[in-house]
């Protein structure tokens, strides 16, 4: 972290554990969890989010000073859903399996907590720079998550992970599957994503005593 | 009139907003806390999504489907404004519908009843960015919803599906609290936990209508059968240089 001064480095590594937008600040949950079936779609979340926070952040920084209070979230959800038709259009063009996978939740980005969130607590009162690092280093944060639902998920599921088979195979009994291991279907429903956040919630707070709630 | 009924109840119980796709969970999360604040919510979210569906319905319809244009100058052979496909814009016109209409009935609950206002206050600007509301308005376009009245009840029921849960969350947390919770799972992590054992217990409502949610399990299918197409037109051209 040579490039960043102490506390610029702190912006992105915050929210990576300590001030992590899922599990503390509760942000941004909408759209995070119906996806995470697949190792893939929660990465291409991730990266999208990551695109959309950190370029919306320091657009919103350079306007700042020039938005009027009272009309600032429309202009806020504007610059939002323009930078989100952006990412749909991409992967429409270049993925579209996955854009057929991720469905209308690419369109949810919109109305991700996180992104509004940062605006309004960040991006509007802080430079440019900063608001680029502080959308990166969330946005991170929030992949960090998807990641860890989506391997787990993915893993224990379907037995793959990117779609290859790392178990073994099912069909010819190769692998675990040959000590008798099955798949756990029920990972790839959707409630399975809600017990796991919340069980990495737990993990969390019980290494961190602070972040407890009463 | 069975279509009506049978959406109604998909969209409260099978579809349901927060358990089967997890919209609106921010909101969902941070106003469960008390029942009273809740059923304020989750009444302000049913109506957003009353009005802004089907206002999002003709938007779809008559200005961004492919096609959508043809009104404009009479054709429908795809020459002119029938063969535009604005699909593209329908994040910013939706968000746009949905900001607009939240001001509006901020403002006009503001002055036909400052109680309410004052109860709700900080709760109806959120709305905007609730995902439940953008989320209704995507399903209803994705999943091809045929008809005016049949959007005025997809929001309307989506909307009490959303508030069913809210109420349901809301009232097992108030009860909670005297419960003995392990300290790092108090709050939010018991939270997650109870809305995924209430998710699995509405995943039994899925046997109560049949046929199911195709929209979720088609992605691959349509691909094969763009695969199969492209295929028989390679062998129709085969064919033809043969033939030649």
């Amino acid at each position: 972290m040579g490039l960043l001064s102490k506390k610029d480095a702190k912006l992105i590594t915050d929210p990576l554990a300590d001030n992590n937008p899922i599990t503390i600040q509760v942000l941004g949950i909408c759209s995070a969890l119906a996806i995470t079936a697949e190792l893939k779609a929660s990465l291409v979340m991730g990266i999208a989010v990551l695109f959309v926070l950190g370029v919306g952040n320091v657009v919103i920084s350079l306007m700042r000073n020039i938005i009027p209070s009272k009309i600032r979230i429309i202009v806020q959800l504007i610059v939002v859903a323009a930078l989100v038709i952006i990412v749909d259009q991409v992967l429409k063009a270049f993925a579209y399996d996955l854009s057929k996978t991720l469905s209308v939740f690419i369109g949810l980005i919109i109305t991700n907590c996180i992104i509004m969130g940062r605006f309004e607590a960040f991006a509007l009162a802080n430079k440019p720079w900063q608001s680029f690092l502080d959308g990166i280093g969330n946005a991170l944060g929030y992949a960090v998550i998807l990641v860890i639902v989506g391997f787990f998920r993915e893993l224990l599921g379907s037995g793959t992970l990117f779609g290859i088979p790392v178990l073994g195979d099912p069909i010819e009994m190769t692998g675990v599957y040959a000590l008798g291991y099955e798949n756990n279907g029920f990972m790839l429903m959707p409630p399975m994503a809600l017990i796991i956040v919340g069980l990495i919630i737990w993990v969390q707070r019980s290494r961190n005593k602070d972040l407890i709630e009463d | 009139m069975i279509e009506h009924l049978e959406l109604f109840f998909k969209s409260i119980f099978v579809d349901n907003m927060v358990f089967a796709v997890f919209l609106g969970m921010c909101s969902y999360l941070a106003v469960s806390k008390k029942v009273a604040t809740a059923v304020g919510l989750g009444a302000a979210v049913i109506f957003v999504l009353a009005i802004t569906v089907p206002l999002n319905w003709l938007l779809d319809q008559y200005l961004l489907q492919p096609g959508a244009l043809a009104w404009l100058d009479g054709s429908s052979n795809g020459e002119g404004f029938s063969g535009m496909d604005l699909g593209f814009l329908s994040f910013i016109m939706f968000i746009a519908t949905i900001a607009t209409m939240v001001q509006l009935v901020e403002i006009v609950v503001e002055k036909f009843s400052p109680s309410l206002y004052n109860s709700l206050g900080i709760f109806l600007p959120l709305i905007a960015v609730n995902c439940a509301i953008l989320g209704g308005s995507l399903f209803m376009q994705s999943r091809e919803i045929e008809t005016f009245g049949l959007a005025v009840n997809y929001g309307v029921s989506s909307g009490i599906g959303w508030f069913l849960a809210i109420l349901a969350i809301a009232a097992i947390r108030e009860k909670i609290r005297y419960s003995n919770v392990p300290a790092p799972l108090r709050g939010l992590g018991i939270t997650f936990i109870i809305t995924g054992l209430m998710g699995i217990g509405f995943l039994s409502f899925g046997g109560m209508l049949t046929g199911g949610d195709e929209e979720e399990a088609s992605p691959e299918p349509t691909a094969q059968i763009e695969k199969t197409q492209t295929e028989d037109a390679k062998v129709l051209a085969e064919n033809t240089k043969i033939a030649e």
